[in-house]
């Protein structure tokens, strides 16, 4: 994802670029409120952090004040993923301050450094190494502070818990909240210090739970629909039965007489108000409205002949050799189209913002993932300046790629916030939308639905000697070589991102790890299939095809943790395997999977699940990230496929869109190889990619049959047992 | 109808005059301020909104107000007594036991209503008593260890 952003970044002319003056800078910071801010001078920083890439001064993260408490300003923000307990693991360590003395400040335009927006398990392997260097350089200047402060030279001082002190007499000392009271200090050091060194960690590397769990388990934690203002309405916004649909005739006047209901027409936008969101929700349903349908023909079982009709320039995303020569060397030749269907995010918290407009300010409460995108779209939405517009991020109730509003992607996934601020300008009154299951469905930015090609073979001894692989729809992520072969192309058709005008019948986004779960299902599914014919056990397939030692580890280490014992394919034992990359994380699992032969009911029995993602910053919010991904995995594997039809989204709620229970969860057993040493990659993400390739291939070891198709459905299931 | 509805509320009496065929979740969550209580769906297939109807639980976006007349409602808000968490509470937060946090409620409130109808429940027993709460993010493993652990703590007083 970081390469896809930055080549974004590259062409964009629509990148917002936020001219702040110091003087704006320095009015930001007065808004933290008093103590002091330690101030470094290069250039403009938070004109660089309009801009992609880190602001270059640490204020933009850290502010200690005269409490001797530290705040770390981030502009990522907390879905359940746990960053708001492993950023100050990252601050203690390297400000050298208590784990405690931290607090987090996350998501809130008018006080954060700007940020892309949270995805692409970046939060940590990009921010939180920004973090570290900037705690790490605050350090530094402390020191030279103290230096001053102390007489003292600057070599003979040491840090501890907030305090720094004569290494020579320990009663010579100095708490940071001292050295910075009351001043605006502008130093900034000549030479970068280093951060702390693994062998010194003292909060990073050590598991940490959520420190937001005693708000959550008592129901004090604020998500947005909690913000309650006084005199705020709740509003309900008339929606198309189909996309693509447009309106003909409306008649607003049986909701017009409802009594404390306000009905508002504004151009596209239709509306009913009532300071009671379900009296607001009823009133709507005396709207009377006619629409034009759409007629794509395009349904869920139609699309993937669709897609691989659209015009769309083929990206060459890797080449090796030549198809041709490696065609050549095959004794086996394989053949298969894989396709899996559309997926819905089905956050349980619905897109809800709630709006309020004083003295001209607009501010935001919002459930998304990139509350600096939602700045802008609201700027844009009232036609005002950016800075007039404050977005406020509370918890947000599970996102997974669904709530990310990225103007400069043109992916405006909180429509919500900028209709909320609409109409709370033209109410003059604060105004909540939560979109109900049915607007979540029919307005989600869904995985594509996906197309996947592959031509491959292998030698005589088992080597796979060329691959040829074209993916429509999902994009790259999850597509690349992992093993060593020496001929091989991949073909990229359209991605999740700025997808090809034609190819979906509604919007479509980033779904946690976008690609990955279709890629890596086809993928590892036709190695599988591969090693079958070759007659060789699945693991040893890999070993044998792969060089990449970070892959080899992982994959062993699976095994291992597996009780693994090789054996002719088909075992008839049910075990899956997969490997890939994902946020540069090396992910490996081994699964048992059962079948009802049938039924064609599958039943994930256990699962190993392996990391090598270098420095862990907290080995216990990983290992939640990773059980997380194998539970969420299995509703994409199993049930979830959107049914649609001519622009109407046929799923409205849970009923007909299974999401996985707790009858379905396995047995899952996670491992985070220590890599200290590495810099650390992503977490939040990569242990979803592979779960739909350990059923599919489990069941092949199970019963030979091939799932090309996801979901994996009962029926699905029965026809390639039949066909196996 | 605007009507005047009574009944207790985490322990204390409270009177409304409401229409009584508003939603309890809504009630709760405007009249109230109880915003503990998460609408996830609206029709019952989730679990976000579960509070308990003398210690039942139900699911607050399908019970009208004017049902609960009378009677005992209990919602997260509710648990903690006198700064001390729930024993279920205390076990969610003890194993982790979540990730953003917005089915905990439904699922602490559904846990205590599984336990109480039968304090020896077994793992199995729990996981079909839990089956139609739905969590997205996957924290389902460490909420069966959660309410598993709690139910002991539970027995033991």
């Amino acid at each position: 994802m970081k390469n896809e952003l930055q080549n974004i970044f590259k062409k964009s002319v629509i990148s917002p670029e936020i001219d702040y003056d110091r003087r704006d800078f320095l009015k930001k910071i007065g808004l933290l409120g008093g103590g002091i801010i330690v101030y470094c001078t290069i250039g403009n920083p938070l004109k660089s952090s309009a801009q992609f890439g880190p602001p270059p001064d640490f204020n933009a993260f850290l502010r200690i004040g005269t409490d001797e408490r530290v705040t770390c300003f981030v502009g990522k923000i907390d879905m359940g993923q746990g960053t708001i307990t492993s950023f100050p693991q990252i601050v203690a360590d390297d400000l050298d301050v208590a784990y405690d003395a931290v607090d987090m400040i996350m998501g809130d335009t008018d006080k954060c450094p700007w940020d892309v927006g949270t995805g692409g398990s970046m939060a940590i392997r990009i921010v939180g190494v920004q973090v570290r260097a900037a705690a790490a350089e605050a350090k530094g200047v402390l020191k030279e502070l103290a230096a001053e402060y102390l007489k003292c030279p600057v070599e003979n001082l040491q840090t501890k818990d907030g305090t720094v002190f004569d290494k020579k007499n320990p009663d010579k000392k100095v708490t940071y909240g001292t050295l910075t009271k009351g001043k605006v200090i502008e130093r900034h050091l000549a030479q970068k210090p280093p951060v702390t060194s693994p062998s010194d960690f003292e909060y990073i590397g050590k598991p940490y739970f959520h420190q937001d769990a005693y708000d959550k388990v008592t129901g004090k934690a604020e998500y947005a629909g909690d913000i309650r203002l006084p005199g705020m309405l709740y509003a309900s916004v008339l929606r198309p039965p189909a996309h693509g649909a447009t309106l003909k005739s409306v008649d607003l006047s049986g909701a017009k007489k409802i009594e404390g209901v306000q009905v508002i027409q504004d151009g596209d936008l239709i509306a009913v108000l009532h300071e009671n969101p379900d009296e607001a929700r009823k009133a709507l349903g005396e709207i009377k409205a006619e629409y034009d349908m759409p007629k794509t023909g395009l349904n869920d079982k139609t699309i993937y002949d669709h897609f691989v009709k659209v015009p769309v320039q083929a990206k060459i995303n890797e080449q090796k050799g030549n198809i041709e020569e490696g065609s050549k060397l095959a004794k086996e030749i394989f053949e298969e189209t894989y396709v899996s269907a559309y997926v819905a995010h089905a956050p349980m918290e619905t897109h809800t913002s709630v709006a309020t407009i004083e003295n001209g300010k607009v501010t935001v409460w919002s459930a998304t993932q990139a509350p600096f995108g939602v700045q802008s779209t609201v700027a844009e939405g009232l036609k005002i300046p950016t800075d007039k517009v404050r977005v406020i991020t509370p918890f947000v109730g599970g996102a997974f790629g669904g709530k990310l509003t990225m103007p400069m992607m043109q992916l405006q996934c909180n429509l919500e916030a900028v209709e909320a601020a609409r109409l709370a300008k033209l109410t003059g009154k604060p105004v909540q939308i939560t979109f109900t299951r049915a607007e979540e469905f029919f307005y989600d930015t869904y995985r594509p639905a996906a197309v996947i090609k592959i031509k491959s073979g292998i030698d005589g001894s088992g080597k796979v000697v060329f691959w040829d692989y074209d993916v429509y729809m999902a994009g790259e992520r999850g597509a690349e070589v992992i093993y060593d072969i020496p001929h091989n192309k991949v073909n990229v058709f359209g991605s999740w991102m700025m997808p090809p005008p034609e190819a979906h019948p509604f919007k479509v986004g980033p779904w946690r790890a976008p690609g990955g779960p279709n890629n890596i299902h086809a993928k590892e599914l036709q190695i599988t299939i591969m090693a079958a014919k070759a007659g060789i056990d699945p693991l040893e397939f890999r070993l044998k095809n792969l060089k990449d030692e970070k892959m080899i580890g992982v994959l062993k280490a699976a095994a291992d943790k597996f009780g693994y014992t090789p054996s002719k394919p088909v075992s008839g034992r049910g075990y899956g395997i997969s490997c890939g990359i994902d946020a540069n994380t090396y992910v490996a699992h081994i699964g048992e999977i059962e079948v009802d032969k049938k039924t064609g009911e599958i039943r994930v029995k256990r699962v190993v699940c392996v990391y090598d993602m270098g420095l862990c910053v907290n080995p216990q919010g990983t290992k939640l990230q990773m059980e997380g991904c194998c539970v969420m995995s299995m509703g994409y594997a199993l049930t979830e496929g959107l049914r649609f039809s001519d622009g109407v989204v046929l799923d409205e709620n849970f009923d007909t869109y299974e999401l996985p229970r707790f009858s379905w969860v396995p047995k899952i057993e996670t491992i985070i190889l220590k890599k200290d040493n590495d810099p650390p990659q992503g977490a939040g993400e990569p242990a979803i990619i592979c779960m739909g390739a350990v059923i599919a291939t489990g069941v092949y070891d199970a019963t030979g049959a091939k799932l090309f198709e996801m979901p994996m459905t009962p029926k699905r299931v029965k026809e390639a047992i039949s066909k196996a | 109808m605007i009507e005047k509805i009574k009944f207790i509320l985490n322990d204390k009496p409270v009177t409304l005059e409401v229409d009584g065929d508003r939603e309890l979740l809504w009630v709760l969550r405007t009249e109230l301020g109880l915003t503990g209580t998460k609408y996830g769906c609206g029709e019952g297939i989730c679990g976000s909104c579960t509070v308990l109807i003398d210690d039942v639980a139900v699911p607050s976006c399908q019970t009208r107000v004017k049902d609960v007349a009378g009677a005992k409602v209990t919602t997260i808000e509710g648990l903690e007594k006198n700064g001390k968490l729930h024993p279920l509470q205390q076990a969610f937060v003890d194993h982790d036991a979540l990730q953003c946090g917005f089915c905990t409620p439904g699922m602490i409130m559904k846990a205590h209503s599984v336990l109480t109808e039968n304090p020896d429940a077994s793992r199995s027993e729990i996981i079909e008593g839990m089956d139609g709460n739905l969590c997205r993010c996957g924290a389902h493993p460490r909420i069966l260890d959660a309410i598993e652990s709690a139910a002991k703590e539970m027995k033991r007083g």
